[in-house]
């Protein structure tokens, strides 16, 4: 079958969904009003409240949103065959995505534009709040581990990348201190920028001692080394690590427009360029889809693995923050928020399809793709590297060689991870901070033992785990995890939407039935996990650090269990809702300053 | 349609892309350049506002080093007394 048509077949599934699907919830769900006096109009202040038009405002919404994740999920999740990864992807974006994101910027909008956190806290009280913030925290430090992992990774596999991507760093500083000073637009400077490191990679991918190959350096692979007895391939992985960690430690506490704002708008571009690239060359290669549809000899069963492999590409919960941390402050019709959560959810969706279709036409054979993707774990650890063979070789359609491709690739997505680091060793920082205050430990609210906390933590994580290859081959085990924490933060967000749905007399189906099977799904998939996989009852050897996580993990996803079946079903309770969700929030006094886990 | 009008269609296209981008930033700037200003004011009408000038405690240190020099000064400039209440040279 050839690509263009599965991917032609997805895409009109997505426009249908937005046609039909996100009107019917707009219109008689959710019932958008033309003229509600959003938060970016009554509390307009001009730095966090501004009325944004909406196609603008959905360019912010999905650059924010759209990153490295949807790429490594779908990739991972190819183990299956494509039609469990497409099928979930265009199913879970249409009915369960577009929906959450949509919902989550109406609601937002619709109590002062404050951010889920405090709607959990109004809603629940404290024990929500800190529920919340375990689900961010446990969220924020498997992102750090698996973004870490992958960026080594790549810097191992595709050594020509590491000049450029670390030639954006002195750009992004000078650009951050251009912006601040002149007021000047950043789009001609960005798009400099792009040459700059594009023509670097293209040098790099040619010129062989531009590349930084740290294993080749310690020897080549197999060869052991000084450090620590490591073979070359771990030791490059362990000093990879070290220098990662140590300029996510001083980038997070550097203030945001210096250093990850401008890396944010250049990676926001890359996306859009890296998109356009990746689809103009599937029109023009009209490659075949040599994976199966189904591997129907796959080890675990895509049932239920699969809805916890793929969370952003199909439904993330952190999309909810975005939208309720800075979109819904700067939407200026309430119409609009179809456009910019539902759209914004499809272009996410755009990533996950591109993604699946690069993997399932980079292969020459099913045989050679069936041996490829032999097991979940040489699936899990091998993926990213046949996602950028893959993408080089659709790129290649548009005239780019394919060596240069597989640069170009390889730095737009370490670019991509190495933001999102930043971001979340910043978020983890506050969060960290936030608790600190809760249980009264000074100590933790400041700024570098937060910080020091979160790197420590995030180093443990990225080296701990035994991926059965010798040192720092197992950060892949943590994928699963970082799926689960964020379908279980998605869970929360769809409960409180139906919560207000529920109140305001609507059908909350719509948003009941997603997080009914997305709460089933990840209590499933983590409590075979935890219990047959890691805890040693199984075939498998224990992994005592994963055993602990996941079951951390599954006793909150029990936890918010209790609290949505408690508050739908105790009349008290949802008296309590019906006061503490009053609506509408009709008082002209402004919300409270953002939140730790809003802030950057 | 003429190429000055598609000219100022695409000029409007990247323009609002631009500003799509920095959306999301613009908040932050604003902070960071506000509170620049802020500590820009405090350090010069502090005082005028009744406030103690937060300069005044940080120097305080360099008091013995300046004061000749400051009597010097107000002498110079035909302030017999010394002007600031503060500044006890004579």
């Amino acid at each position: 079958m050839n690509a263009v048509w599965l991917a032609c077949a997805a895409l009109l599934a997505f426009y249908l969904g937005w046609r039909w699907y996100s009107r019917f919830i707009a219109e008689r769900i959710y019932r958008l009003e033309h003229d509600y006096v959003t938060p970016a109009h009554r509390y307009r202040d001009g730095v966090d409240f501004v009325p944004t038009r909406k196609w603008v405002l959905w360019g912010h919404h999905f650059t924010s949103v759209a990153g490295a994740a949807p790429i490594v999920g779908p990739a991972i999740a190819m183990y299956w065959g494509w039609g469990p990864a497409i099928a979930w992807v265009v199913l879970g974006t249409i009915f369960a995505a577009g929906v959450h994101d949509f919902g989550a910027l109406v609601l937002s909008v619709r109590h002062k534009g404050q951010s889920i956190g405090t709607l959990a806290h109004r809603l629940v009280g404290r024990r929500a709040k800190l529920l919340f913030l375990f689900i961010i925290l446990i969220l924020i430090l498997m992102v750090n581990a698996v973004f870490a992992w992958v960026i080594a990774n790549l810097f191992i596999n595709n050594p020509a990348s590491v000049l450029p991507v670390v030639l954006q760093i002195p750009i992004a500083l000078w650009f951050g201190y251009t912006v601040i000073r002149r007021h000047r637009p950043m789009l001609v400077p960005s798009l400099v920028a792009l040459i700059v490191m594009y023509g670097t990679a293209i040098l790099t991918t040619r010129v062989t001692w531009l590349q930084i190959d740290l294993v080749g350096w310690f020897g080549g692979a197999g060869a052991s080394t000084a450090l620590f007895a490591l073979d070359a391939t771990s030791a490059a992985f362990l000093v990879w690590i070290v220098v990662l960690l140590a300029y996510v430690y001083v980038a997070s506490t550097l203030p945001v427009w210096k250093l990850l704002q401008p890396r944010d708008y250049i990676n926001a571009q890359q996306l859009v360029f890296g998109l356009l690239i990746l689809y103009g060359g599937l029109l023009v290669t009209r490659p075949e889809l040599t994976a199966p549809v189904y591997n129907a000899g796959a080890q675990p069963s895509w049932f239920p693995l699969l809805f916890i492999t793929i969370a952003c590409g199909a439904i993330s919960g952190f999309h909810g923050l975005v939208a309720s941390g800075t979109s819904s402050k700067q939407l200026d019709r309430e119409t609009d928020a179809r456009t910019v959560g539902y759209l914004g959810a499809l272009g996410e969706g755009a990533l996950a399809l591109i993604t699946i279709v690069a993997v399932a036409t980079f292969f020459t054979t099913q045989a050679e793709f069936l041996s490829s993707y032999g097991s979940f774990a040489q699936a899990s650890s091998a993926s990213l590297g046949y996602f950028v063979g893959g993408a080089a070789q659709l790129a290649g359609g548009l005239g780019i060689p394919a060596d240069v491709a597989a640069t170009l690739v390889a730095l737009i997505i370490v670019c991509f991870a190495a933001t999102t680091l930043d971001s979340a060793v910043r978020l983890l920082r506050y969060i960290i901070g936030e608790l600190g205050l809760e249980y009264r430990l000074p100590a933790l609210t400041r700024r570098h033992v937060a910080t020091s906390l979160a790197v420590g933590l995030t180093a443990l994580l990225v080296v701990l785990p035994d991926g059965g290859r010798g040192f720092g081959s197992g950060g892949y085990l943590l994928w699963p995890l970082f799926g689960t924490s964020n379908q279980l933060l998605a869970g929360i967000t769809l409960m409180l939407i139906s919560l207000w749905l529920v109140r305001q007399g609507r059908n909350p189906l719509p948003t009941l039935v997603p997080m009914v099977f997305l709460l089933a799904m990840t209590i499933w998939a983590m409590s075979a996990q935890v219990i047959f996989t890691w805890s040693g009852l199984g075939d498998a050897p224990p992994e005592w650090l994963l055993f602990v996580l996941g079951s951390a993990i599954l006793g909150f996803a029990l936890w918010i269990l209790l609290e949505a079946l408690r508050l739908f079903a105790s009349p008290a309770a949802r008296a309590a809702l019906a006061a503490s969700v009053a609506e509408p929030d009709e008082s002209d006094e402004p919300p409270q300053p953002p939140e730790a886990g809003q802030r950057r | 349609m003429s190429l000055d009008a598609a000219a100022s269609r695409l000029a409007a296209f990247f323009g609002a892309w631009d500003e799509a981008l920095q959306v999301g930033h613009a908040a932050e700037r604003q902070r960071a350049l506000e509170d620049a200003d802020d500590l820009f004011l405090l350090l010069c009408f502090s005082e005028s506002m009744g406030l103690p000038n937060p300069v005044a405690w940080h120097t305080l240190e360099l008091y013995p080093l300046l004061l000749e020099a400051f009597h010097d000064w107000h002498r110079r400039a035909g302030m017999d007394r010394s002007p600031l209440d503060h500044v006890r040279c004579c």
